[in-house]
């Protein structure tokens, strides 16, 4: 037998089971790189995840640590509890558009506003995936959703809300930024930015959060490589990539 | 053992204290705020978790937070805000963790007034939240129960994995009475579900949903079991003069203490009349009530409320006997005249 060398394999962090989301989802991508961060930094073991309402509500079942079920939008409330009692755990919520932006708007502004040291991954793709592709608060002007049937309405539906520049303002926040997994170039910042997030938090600098701007092929009615366009040329440019706030001490880890 | 002079609300803060509790998440509402104010104070200078929530909503996530961590967390408001948590309590108790929170009712419905109630106790012992499930209920009639009280419920959230509330109304929470505030060694059980990472372990999982049906009907059928068991075992009362009564007023709370002055005087006009006292309201104390339907003429029911308690007693006696009752709205709260001059009613009406 040759000798080899492994470049590649499933992370720890990652069980070995299918996952329930739509094929081209961008969920699968994000699971795998907060998995291959978590192995880096060798916090496995101290890991806890709160999982959101959303297609994600499974995610306890796609990782390989401790986590939790929150109730829509409360992921960041539930974090706090748990990294105040136990601050030596590495605590994460994982939360897509419908949970964080819209019931959860509060939790989420608050808990940075605290300085919370928590990380929070948000998964926006512009929709409430789980419940049929109904208007989240990202959703774009215009867009169709099967709430906003004539396209999204601002006069009536109001506007997308842009929580990484939002979050920005907060000044418990230490890292804010904004990355897609469109393509490989990304998927590689994407990586990097969440790495940050928990190195973060390991220095207990503050809040740390990665919005990611995402895909949902089946309620968007495209095809997922259709899907990945779509970002590209609808969301990045109302949305766009880059830092929000990085406080010079993470700069300093970066 | 010294007493004290202590408002109800910073005893129970206190008392929480001692039982060992590691975490508080509040928010202000009258009339309990000062529990929370004392919170504020004591917990940072023990090295514990104090967080003023935004809301009460997000509160009783972070309880629900610390109490998934294996601590003991509590939680306490008024009326509109005990309606905020709900959410939280059904899952607290559909996943199956401990913890307290702390209900100083006052008037409802909606905005209300801040004055004592007792309105809630369809909300407190009814679910309240949506699902199939109890809180544990304990209700205090003084300053000393409430400490008692607050201790006990951190020991039983513990011992049953499910969250236990203290029922007070307003006068409990404020008025300041000379207390024992006890020494207590509190002995948590160990908690191998909780999350604490998975080191040297298989990762634990804290959830509530169970996709298919067949899975969801076992995880209720085993809370089920275990109310079952909270209902064998826990039930609690108090009695007064209840020997020879045939006037048995039932009443819990500020309500019962109200009771017993007119009783005295009831007794003194030749009116048998006796308190049964419930101090769980959830498991209720059905037991020990039948076994007073033998020497009852009558059952009075005192509430300050439109009559929430009364279906329970009702429930109970089922007819056998005669169930009067007088309910106090708007935040009122009986006065021993009022009372009294119900019992002679009554006495009137079904023992003469």
């Amino acid at each position: 037998m040759p000798e080899g060398k492994v470049v590649f394999k499933r992370p720890e962090a990652l069980e070995e089971i299918p996952t329930h989301y739509c094929p081209g989802c961008t969920h699968g991508t994000i699971h795998r790189l907060i998995a291959e961060v978590i192995d880096e930094l060798g916090i496995r073991e101290k890991t806890v995840g709160i999982a959101p309402v959303g297609c994600a509500v499974l995610a306890y079942h796609y990782f390989k640590f401790d986590m939790a079920e929150a109730a829509h939008g409360r992921a960041p409330a539930v974090a706090t509890g748990i990294k105040r009692v136990r601050p030596e755990n590495v605590v994460f919520t994982y939360q897509g558009d419908g949970d964080l932006a819209a019931i959860g708007t509060a939790e989420i502004v608050q808990a940075a506003n605290r300085g919370e040291n928590i990380t929070v991954i948000f998964v926006n793709n512009a929709v409430f995936g789980m419940t049929g592709g109904q208007m989240a608060p990202t959703t774009l002007p215009g867009q169709v959703t099967t709430s906003t049937p004539t396209g999204r309405d601002v006069k009536l539906a109001g506007y997308p809300l842009r929580v990484a520049e939002l979050i920005a303002q907060t000044a418990g926040a230490a890292y804010v930024v904004r990355r897609t997994v469109t393509q490989p170039k990304y998927v590689r910042s994407c990586r990097k930015a969440i790495k940050t997030a928990f190195e973060t938090q390991l220095a207990g600098l503050g809040l740390s959060i990665v919005e990611v701007l995402s895909t949902c092929s089946t309620n968007w009615g495209m095809s997922p490589l259709e899907a990945l366009d779509w970002v590209e040329d609808n969301m990045i440019p109302y949305y766009p990539l880059g830092d929000y706030k990085v406080i010079d001490e993470v700069k300093g880890l970066e | 053992m010294a007493k004290v002079l202590m408002k109800g609300n910073e005893a129970i803060a206190e008392a929480a204290i001692r039982a060992g509790c590691d975490a508080y998440f509040g928010y202000p509402i009258t009339p309990q705020t000062e529990l929370l104010e004392y919170m504020s104070k004591r917990m940072p200078e023990l090295g514990r978790v104090f967080v003023q929530g935004e809301s009460e909503i997000a509160s009783v996530n972070m309880v629900l937070g610390a109490a998934a961590a294996g601590k003991r967390a509590m939680t306490s408001s008024s009326s509109p805000g005990i309606s905020l948590k709900q959410e939280g309590i059904s899952y607290l108790a559909g996943t199956e963790l401990p913890a307290v929170v702390v209900n100083i009712m006052r008037g409802g419905p909606g905005l209300g007034n801040v004055q004592p109630s007792q309105s809630d106790y369809f909300q407190a012992t009814k679910g309240g939240g949506h699902g199939d499930y109890f809180p544990i209920v304990l209700a205090p009639a003084t300053v000393q129960e409430a400490i008692d009280f607050t201790i006990l419920a951190f020991e039983l959230a513990d011992k049953y994995r499910n969250p236990a509330m203290i029922l007070g109304d307003g006068s409990i929470g404020q008025i300041m009475e000379p207390v024992e505030l006890p020494e207590v060694e509190p002995k948590p059980p160990p908690k191998p579900w909780a999350l604490t990472g998975c080191k040297d372990r298989e990762k634990n999982i804290i959830r509530s949903l169970y996709l298919l049906a067949a899975p969801l009907e076992a995880r209720n059928i085993i809370l089920q079991k275990k109310y079952r068991e909270i209902e064998a075992h826990e039930q609690r009362h108090a009695e007064f003069m209840l020997d020879g009564a045939e006037i048995v007023i039932v009443a819990y709370g500020t309500v019962g203490r109200v009771a017993q002055t007119a009783i005295n005087k009831a007794r003194e006009e030749g009116i048998l009349a006796g308190l049964f006292r419930p101090i769980t309201l959830y498991p209720y104390p059905k037991d020990a009530l039948s076994s007073v339907i033998e020497q009852a003429k009558v059952f009075l029911v005192l509430e300050m409320s439109a009559g929430q308690m009364l279906e329970d007693v009702e429930l109970v006696v089922k007819g056998r006997v005669p169930v009067e009752f007088q309910g106090w709205l708007g935040g009122r709260v009986p006065t021993p005249t009022e009372v009294l001059e119900k019992i002679r009613e009554v006495a009137d009406k079904h023992t003469s």
